[in-house]
């Protein structure tokens, strides 16, 4: 039934997103763990893909949650999973934000800055953790990853320079018959 | 570790609090989805603080501050929170919309292209690297950002912790996080008594 599956994308994306402190990077885990493994919606291949296009379109990278409602249930999933994503997390962001005079000043907001960031960065690795195992399944993939990682984390260029230099490597290389 | 007896001060307003039209609002943020690549972070700041001045660059990291605080998407919140500032609730729904719907657009034309051509091998190749590119995106993020937070053996324990949980092991994040979020902040708690 479509619209028992509409309720079930909807209850997913609403509760992994205001749950995911953190971003994206907490999301993709979840929502991978969710879509993929739990009720079996997309396959490795569509999740990669997702992420993939997702990255390349210029827009919030939270995006990807939209291209997976499409991928699921069509137009109506586009718009429940865009909607469950966005909605609850920017109306607690309109609330919060007015009253930013008082949290900014309040003890416990210094001390969930000071202790969520380790968490954070935690969900950020595993999430491309559980990206890379989705989305690479040969070698070059990992050569291609580990060179972007370390342009990324050595400078402070664009990352759209070495993103575009891997995907080109990797046309070449799939000519060439390696990829 | 702030003290208790200061008295909470008022953030120092500009003299004048700049003009934001609702329109301008959309387009600001328009813009900022429109040219942001790999991410809107830095486009949302040079259309924010540089090019439009509706904030300073102080403003603009106390906004982002409370963005990745909040749960969701660090600049989309931040989008809200500004669209509300300037034009309130039509603003925030002008913002998130500036923000997203063209974007919305061109990703589902984006695909419904690759689809057409999922089958030829250069957009084969193509996406599979693109994707393996993206994820060591994601790792030198970690590294980048991690550096200067990871810096003690507390936030080293529960970063790692963290990410055995939901990478490793797969836990839920809900689970995850309402188990070390506590801890991890009491630990922040007793730490910043002594």
């Amino acid at each position: 039934m479509k619209t028992d599956l509409l309720v079930s994308l909807a209850l997913t994306f609403f509760t992994t997103a205001i749950f995911s402190v953190g971003g994206i990077s907490a999301m993709i885990p979840e929502v991978h763990r969710q879509v993929v493994e739990v009720h079996g919606w997309l396959g490795n291949d569509s999740f990669a893909s997702a992420f993939a296009l997702s990255q390349i379109a210029p827009g919030p990278n939270i995006l990807m949650m939209t291209m997976l409602g499409w991928r699921i249930a069509g137009w109506s999933g586009l718009v429940v999973a865009t909607l469950a994503t966005i909605i609850p997390t920017s109306a607690l962001s309109l609330i919060a934000g007015r009253a930013e005079n008082r949290i900014s000043h309040a003890r416990w907001y210094g001390l969930t800055k000071r202790a969520f960031p380790p968490l954070v960065v935690g969900l950020i690795c595993a999430s491309a953790l559980v990206t890379a195992q989705a989305a690479i399944d040969q070698w070059l993939g990992y050569v291609l990853m580990a060179g972007v990682a370390l342009f990324v984390a050595l400078t402070r260029q664009n990352p759209l320079v070495p993103l575009s230099l891997a995907t080109l490597v990797g046309i070449v290389a799939g000519r060439l018959g390696y990829f | 570790m702030e003290t208790r007896a200061a008295p909470p001060l008022s953030e120092p307003e500009p003299a004048e609090r700049p003009r934001v039209s609702r329109l301008d609002i959309f387009t600001g943020f328009f813009l900022v989805g429109m040219f942001g690549f790999g991410g809107i972070a830095a486009a949302m700041h040079h259309v924010i603080v540089e090019r439009r001045r509706w904030l300073n660059d102080q403003q603009y990291a106390s906004v982002l501050g409370l963005g990745q605080v909040l749960p969701g998407a660090n600049l989309v919140n931040m989008a809200t929170i500004v669209g509300d500032r300037f034009q309130g609730f039509w603003g925030a729904v002008l913002a998130l919309v500036g923000l997203t719907f063209m974007p919305v657009v061109i990703l589902v034309a984006l695909a419904t292209v690759y689809d057409q051509f999922a089958t030829n091998p250069d957009v084969i190749s193509a996406t599979k690297a693109a994707a393996a590119g993206a994820v060591g995106l994601m790792f030198g993020t970690a590294w980048k950002i991690g550096k200067n937070i990871v810096t003690t053996r507390w936030a080293l324990f529960f970063a790692t912790l963290c990410f055995i949980s939901i990478g490793i092991l797969r836990l839920p994040l809900v689970t995850t996080l309402l188990v070390l979020g506590p801890i991890s902040v009491a630990v922040s708690f007793w730490r910043g008594e002594r």
